[in-house]
């Protein structure tokens, strides 16, 4: 486990953009995207939904698809 | 008038008597007894001391909730302390001790707590023992301490083995009682993967202690007809002395299996507990219910015993518990033992009825007092009689051995571990497991569902309804026909009682009684969960499985509310204690972790080398030759033939992964802080990975092999983080770029042949042509060996800072192309050489390794700030190596240290500070990374990163190693001390 | 009332029936001076301090469960001031100098019992790591020894020297580092809180905080609004979701960290060990159970509780160490809500509104900060200034670069 999902900045997007995405963190109680690394298995980076006050998992896809539908 | 064996009776074996030992005494029992029943059938009534006041105790109950006859069963490296005498299956030559007491059992002097009582009430540690302030831990801890615990632990390591596996199934039912297995009958037959499990050696519950007729047969033949259809069943699986501890994500029960608890001396080829994790689709809870005892005066007296229990011992293992018997109940359950003791033979004197209006029938000889309670029992060691309170009136009436019941507690704890809060209801005057649960569903006496007739009926429904889910349709099973049981329907709950004089005990094993919890309230600590930590109720090794309930039913009555505002406190694994030795299976000793060995291991270790572990690798350290007294020796020689000659060192354990695709360069301009777009094909280049937070992750070199395919090192260390940074790249955060990744750290032998020789020794191996025209610094390709025999690649990059070369040939062939290797150079003076001489050579040359690059420093602090690319437009950690911080010029940067006085040695870890500064932290400029003799300059040397060090070169200053007792003077200094404009690699 | 052997025998002659609540369970009145915002070790001590050495009256601390219900009532006890990097190091030793005094300026026994913490080595870069750790405690005038493997096996001969995996090389060891009764800290700083004036309000959630210009005025809560002129969270692993109320977004996540006890024993283990080849580390209470624990299970939770393969990883570790441990079973597993920083380190600062302070970031480690936790967060609310040993502890350290990781690890919080 990596952390939470979010978008890299374009490389010219700022310090303020990139201090945010390096740093900062909505940590939520509830509803959360995370990276996972099947590093047993097919070692793919998986984002997971899940829940953090409950630990159940909604959803997982690859995370090159998840890349492609958010971009 | 203590307990007894009846001459007939019980499921015990009595052609097999066992004989054992308590507290060194001989004793003797039947096979099928458990160590309680069997101390109890040798009328062996005090069994152990309680924690705090050292009351004597006996045994409470039949089952795993016991918090009284706790023993130490075993020797040596199989001593087990704190064992409950009620689970352990009696076999020949067991040695159990009793716990907690001096000199004996019988005679302990910590009673003398007792009298202290008024002065020992809960919390009285809190305020006292402070004063005088080191009295605390010269006097009152250590008195603490040893009066503290329960049973010893040995020193020995333990002899017996453990192992861990997993099982997979479409349902789990916990428990083998009536209820499971109705419920596994039911799943069963339908063809459903069903893995049942109980606790104890036996399966059937309570049903093993009851003299109900089902369809017409004694209990036991029903389990024993229903165990045998399970076991015919090829896709059940049952299991025996298995423990479900814990109910966890992803539909994973964690389990532990007694496998050879059983035995006196364990079978070496198989563990003697297995831990088992469970990933079951749906499970059933099917764990019954726990009998709560009573709080009156006395009610820990040894013979006083639940009713339950008392049951249990006297049908299923032929024990009475004495020659007059009184049973109090709140409910019906406690007529179902008045009965069964007097066809036993046994007399019961009084039947004591705390409700006015019972209604059920009762037809035996005891007197029956309705609307009365035990208010007090009399005697310590021994019960002698008890005083029965009736409306206001007290009566005494001798006896010697009391039942008491207060109704039942559903065992729903593993359907709350995960964060799921069980609900008071008042109907069952009970807990009841939390709705909602995924996938685990409750069934007979655990969901409330009294009486056995009900309770199969409701395990073959909780069966249909698990089936209905999978979509799987259910055989159906007939409803076997229960005669003669009485119901125990939930009862109004009992939690205060008249007349109490003595003290009435709440939690058993850590002496918490009624006026401790009225203190908690009276003193602010009313909430349940201050409650328990204020009292330590439900602290004990049964977790509150007989005291959390009536404390709740306490408090809640203290403080005028309900049960259900009250609330509990948080049910967590482990269900019972679980072992380390089943938690850590394996995996412990040599096999805590697995052994990496490099392709070269044997041609390592056939050249005499010394091993060191890095990480899960074994390196070679050196290689010691005859008459070379100690490492330094060796090591010196090692440094100093690669310099003037040539040596050979195994570089294999280093990360290693090829990158191709047409992609690839542009990958690697991006993981790079430094540029790699441009590396012409043939050509190596070290490489800086920095992290997102702009500082370096890791370094390595990379070789373009061909226009799209590249190979790269990594550290040893985080060969395996480099791959998972790679991949996240790759994946995660470039999917558009046609990139592949593969790890090869396994499949290369990969050797470092370095000195003004390795040409000379290489150009015997290698078909291509290597002249320094041909071949120069930094080139990399694909070469032919032996005369076309083996392909290898041929890389000259240095750590050493001499002419050098890597040669890297598939693992299997590593070994002899090191061989000859060796036998090529023995004319030139080849040595091996280990990772020590590596560290002295690349040292002496200032190359960085994780001891310079902590995680903290960026390249500028490295004297890399120039590899920094200004001109690329992405890299990892371009945007955030440019913070205020991280461009400091007073940050920590890479300088090397010398003694004034060559004599003088010092060590990393030593720190830096100005040569007439005071030794404080504020003084501290820094700290040595690396540290070694270095032959060359004749002294110690060390690589350190000193603040503004880069523009300090030629200071003096205190090299600190206040630790050790070592202080020197140094001289901060280039970091490269051999060929500092690196001639030699050009050669 | 005074607590003292003689209170205990006076009021044990009377059974009992004097002693007085330890604390008040005051209605909240509609404004004070200052409102901490988290009922745990680090809100009630902050509470102390600002009443009984700031002077400041008119405090509440507004906790949304029962009192030390979070952290401080379910850790492993540690106290150590053995931190490697300067920024840290100053606040620890204050902090373990502060618990030297703590029982009797507060009169409770909470059981303050320096027996030693040991950081087992098992390789020459460990060693050199110690030894670089050690100098730095050293430089401060912190206690701190060195000790080779025979010194280690004359401390602790029941470890595995012979037949481990990693053979243990060394240790380096902090007499003074011991464990402190976790429970009597929160009761003892609430009872002398409350004794100073400071209204504990349970069962009192935050759910939202009012802004009036650059200032927060009050905060919603369960039991209404109440209005603050200086607003403090301490919130430990919920502190995002509190942050988040005045649109603050923090450099944090929360994560479970399990921790374990043993079945009670009679005396195993003296001091505090940690093991440097595997994530485990252990001391025994007085109650006599072995308290142990690992590392972070690895992932967000908010759940309080964590899962079997971590279990799993930290008996395993125990039982390479200490090969007798293999009998000894465990009872109970618990889990928290670690708020782990970006760097590892804490965060004790005012933030963006005028009148808002935030304490936070405690990772793993908070239990033992307690005491200096709160008393320098008293003294940036009291004074508005940094106390000089929480000077480094600023939030816009992540922004300027000036992080201060102890581990090396970089921007993500579970490798802290």
């Amino acid at each position: 486990m990596k952390g939470a999902v979010l978008p890299r900045p374009a490389a010219d997007a700022g310090a303020d953009a990139w201090h945010d995405y390096v740093y900062l963190r909505d940590n939520p109680r509830g509803a959360y995207e995370e990276y996972w690394h099947h590093t047993s298995g097919c070692r793919r980076w998986l984002v997971v939904s899940r829940d953090t006050a409950t630990h159940e998992v909604y959803a997982c896809q690859d995370a090159a698809d998840a890349k492609a539908v958010r971009a | 008038m203590t307990s007894y064996r009846l001459a007939g009776g019980g499921l015990i074996n009595r052609q097999m008597p066992q004989n054992f030992t308590f507290d060194g005494r001989v004793m003797t029992g039947f096979a099928g007894d458990t160590l309680a029943s069997a101390l109890l059938a040798n009328g062996r009534q005090l069994v152990g001391r309680s924690f705090k006041y050292h009351r004597p105790r006996g045994v409470l109950t039949a089952g795993s909730a016991e918090p009284n006859a706790l023993m130490t069963i075993g020797r040596g490296g199989r001593t087990e302390p704190n064992t409950r005498a009620t689970m352990v299956e009696l076999y020949e030559g067991l040695e159990a001790q009793s716990q907690n007491r001096w000199p004996t059992l019988e005679h302990d002097i910590g009673a003398v707590n007792g009298l202290l009582s008024p002065f020992l009430s809960a919390g009285f540690y809190y305020k006292t023992f402070m004063w005088p302030a080191r009295f605390w831990e010269k006097l009152y801890e250590p008195v603490i301490r040893r009066a503290a615990g329960l049973g010893r632990a040995s020193y020995e390591a333990d002899p017996d083995t453990y192992e861990k596996c997993w099982a997979h199934c479409d349902l789990l039912v916990i428990g083998a009682g009536a209820t499971g297995l109705m419920a596994a009958l039911a799943a069963g037959r339908s063809g459903l993967r069903v893995i049942l499990i109980d606790e104890n050696a036996d399966l059937g519950g309570y049903l093993l202690s009851e003299t109900a007729l089902i369809d017409g047969r004694p209990a036991s033949a029903f389990v024993r007809s229903a165990v045998d259809e399970l076991e015919s069943l090829a896709n059940v699986q049952v299991m025996a002395r298995i423990t479900a501890f814990g109910w966890y994500d992803g539909q994973v029960f964690g389990a532990v299996e007694r496998v050879q608890k059983h035995v006196a001396v364990p079978d070496a080829m198989r563990p003697v507990e297995r831990l088992w994790r469970i990933a079951a689709k749906k499970a059933i809870l099917a764990t019954g219910a726990e009998e709560r005892p009573l709080v009156f005066g006395g009610n820990d007296v040894p013979g006083v015993m639940m009713a339950g229990a008392m049951r249990s011992y006297l049908n299923r293992y032929a024990v009475a518990p004495g020659k007059r018997v009184a049973v109090f109940t709140t409910n019906d359950s406690g007529y179902a033992l008045a009965n069964d003791l007097e066809v036993s033979g046994v007399n019961v004197a009084a039947l004591i009825d705390s409700r006015r209006d019972a209604a059920i029938a009762y037809s035996g000889k005891a007197r029956l007092v309705h609307g009365g309670f035990v208010s007090n029992v009399q005697g310590s060691k021994a019960v002698e009689g008890i005083e029965i309170w009736r409306e206001g009136q007290r009566e005494t009436l001798d006896i010697d051995s009391l039942a008491m019941s207060g109704g039942f507690s559903p065992v729903i704890h593993l359907a709350c571990h995960r964060g799921g809060k069980p609900r008071w209801s008042d109907e069952h005057s009970a807990f009841l497991a939390p709705d909602g649960l995924s996938d685990l569903t409750l069934a007979g006496s655990a969901a409330g569902v009294f009486g056995l007739q009900a309770a199969m009926m409701s395990g073959a429904k909780a069966a249909e309804a698990a089936l209905a889910d999978l979509g799987v349709a259910h055989a159906g099973v007939a409803m076997p026909l229960v005669e003669g049981e009485i119901v125990p329907e939930p009862a109004k709950p009992l939690w205060s009682i008249p007349g109490i004089k003595a003290k009435a005990f709440v939690d058993y094993q850590n002496d918490v009684h009624l006026k401790d919890l009225g203190l908690a309230v009276q003193e602010g600590y009313g909430h349940v969960e201050l409650a328990k930590r204020y009292t330590t109720n439900g602290m004990a090794t049964d977790q509150g499985k007989l005291s959390n309930v009536n404390a709740i039913g306490l408090l809640a009555e203290a403080r005028r509310i309900s049960p259900a505002e009250v609330g509990t406190t948080t049910f967590r694994p482990f269900y019972t204690p679980v072992s380390f030795g089943a938690l850590a299976g394996a995996s412990h000793g040599k096999h805590f972790q697995p052994v990496r060995r490099s392709p070269l291991h044997g041609w390592a270790e056939k050249n005499g080398a010394t091993f060191v572990e890095t990480g899960l690798w074994y390196r070679s350290a050196w290689f010691p030759r005859a008459g070379e007294t100690g490492w330094r020796a060796s090591v010196d020689r090692e440094v100093k033939t690669v310099r003037s000659a040539v040596g050979l060192c195994d570089v294999s354990m280093l990360g290693k992964i090829e990158i191709c695709g047409p992609d690839a360069a542009e990958f690697l301009n991006r993981i790079y802080c430094n540029a790699f777009l441009k590396l012409p094909v043939g050509k190596a280049r070290y490489g800086l990975m920095l992290r997102e937070d702009g500082f370096i992750y890791d370094d390595g070199t990379n070789s373009r092999m061909t226009e799209d395919r590249y190979f790269m090192t990594t550290t040893t260390a985080y060969a395996a983080g480099v791959m998972n940074h790679l991949e996240f790249c790759a994946q995660a955060l470039w999917p558009e770029l046609d990139v592949r990744l593969a790890s090869v750290t396994d499949q290369w032998a990969q050797m470092a042949v370095a000195g003004p020789k390795s040409r000379a020794v290489l150009e015997q191996l290698v078909d291509d042509d290597i002249s320094n025209d041909a071949f120069p610094y930094l080139g990399a390709k694909d070469v032919s060996l032996l005369g076309g025999r083996l392909r290898g690649r041929l890389f000259r990059i240095s750590f050493s800072g001499e002419l050098a070369f890597e040669l890297a040939v598939p693992a299997d062939f590593g070994e002899s192309i090191a061989d000859a290797v060796m036998l090529a150079g023995k004319a030139h003076g080849i040595c091996a050489y280990g990772v020590e001489a590596l560290s002295v050579l690349r040292i002496e040359k200032g190359h960085v390794t994780h001891n310079e690059i902590n995680g903290t420093v960026v390249p500028a602090d490295l004297g890399f700030g120039k590899m920094v690319s200004t001109a690329k437009p992405d890299f990892i950690g371009r945007q955030m190596v440019g913070r205020e911080g991280l461009v400091d010029a007073m940050r920590p940067q890479l300088v090397g240290v010398v003694p004034l006085d060559p004599t003088v040695s010092f060590r990393s870890g030593a720190h830096i500070l100005k040569k007439d500064a005071a030794a404080t932290l504020e003084n501290d400029e820094g700290y040595v990374t690396s540290s070694c003799f270095s032959p060359h300059v004749g002294s110690t040397i060390g690589l350190a990163l000193v603040k503004g060090g880069a523009s300090r070169h030629g200071e003096e200053v205190q090299i600190w190693n206040g630790l050790r007792n070592e202080f020197a003077i140094g001289r901060l200094v280039s970091p490269v001390f051999v060929d500092p404009a690196h001639e030699k690699l050009h050669v | 009332m005074r607590y003292s052997a003689l209170s205990i025998f006076l009021n044990g002659l009377f059974g009992n029936r004097n002693w007085a609540a330890h604390w008040r369970q005051p209605e909240p009145k509609p404004h004070y001076d200052v409102i901490i915002v988290g009922g745990g070790g680090h809100g009630l001590a902050t509470a102390y301090y600002l009443s009984k050495t700031f002077g400041i009256r008119n405090i509440a601390v507004l906790e949304k469960g029962y009192l030390g219900s979070g952290n401080v009532g379910r850790n492993t006890t540690i106290i150590r001031s053995n931190y490697l990097l300067p920024g840290n190091n100053p606040f620890y030793e204050f902090s373990m100098k502060l618990w030297e005094g703590l029982e009797q300026d507060f009169n409770f026994n909470a059981m303050v019992s320096q027996r030693g913490v040991l950081n087992l080595f098992h390789s020459d870069a460990q060693r050199d790591a110690y030894t670089r750790r050690g100098n730095a405690m050293r430089l401060h005038g912190v206690d701190a020894d060195l000790l080779d493997r025979a010194a280690v096996r004359s401390m602790l001969p029941f470890f595995d020297y012979d037949n481990a995996r990693f053979p243990i090389q060394g240790g380096l060891l902090q007499r003074r580092g011991g464990t402190v009764r976790h429970d009597a800290v929160a009761w003892g700083y609430a009872r002398g809180a409350d004794a100073h004036g400071v209204d504990i309000i349970q069962n009192c959630e935050v759910t939202g905080i009012r802004r009036e210009g650059g200032k927060a005025v009050g905060v919603e809560t369960t039991r209404g609004f109440i209005g603050c002129g200086k607003l403090a969270l301490a919130a430990a692993g919920n502190s995002s979701r509190v942050a988040q109320m005045a649109d603050l977004k923090l450099p944090m996540e929360s994560h479970v960290l399990q921790a374990f006890v043993s079945e009670g024993l009679k005396p195993f283990i003296d001091g505090v060990v940690t093991f440097g080849a595997g994530h485990f580390y252990v001391s025994q209470s007085d109650k006599g159970g072995l308290v142990f624990g690992g590392d972070i299970d690895g992932y967000n939770s908010y759940a309080q509780r964590g899962n079997l393969a971590t279990v799993e990883h930290v008996t395993e570790a125990g039982k390479a160490m200490i090969p007798a441990l293999s009998r000894i079973r465990v009872l109970r597993s618990w889990g928290g809500i670690m708020d782990m920083s970006m760097d590892g380190s804490p965060i004790i600062d005012r933030v963006h509104l005028d009148n808002l302070y935030l304490n936070s970031g405690w990772c793993y480690g908070g239990f033992k900060a307690t005491p200096a936790s709160g008393y320098c967060f008293a003294h940036l609310i009291a004074r508005d200034e940094p106390h000089e040993t929480a000077r480094a502890f600023r939030l816009d350290r992540f922004r300027r670069g000036y992080v201060i990781d102890e581990k090396g690890q970089g921007a993500q919080p579970n490798l802290h």
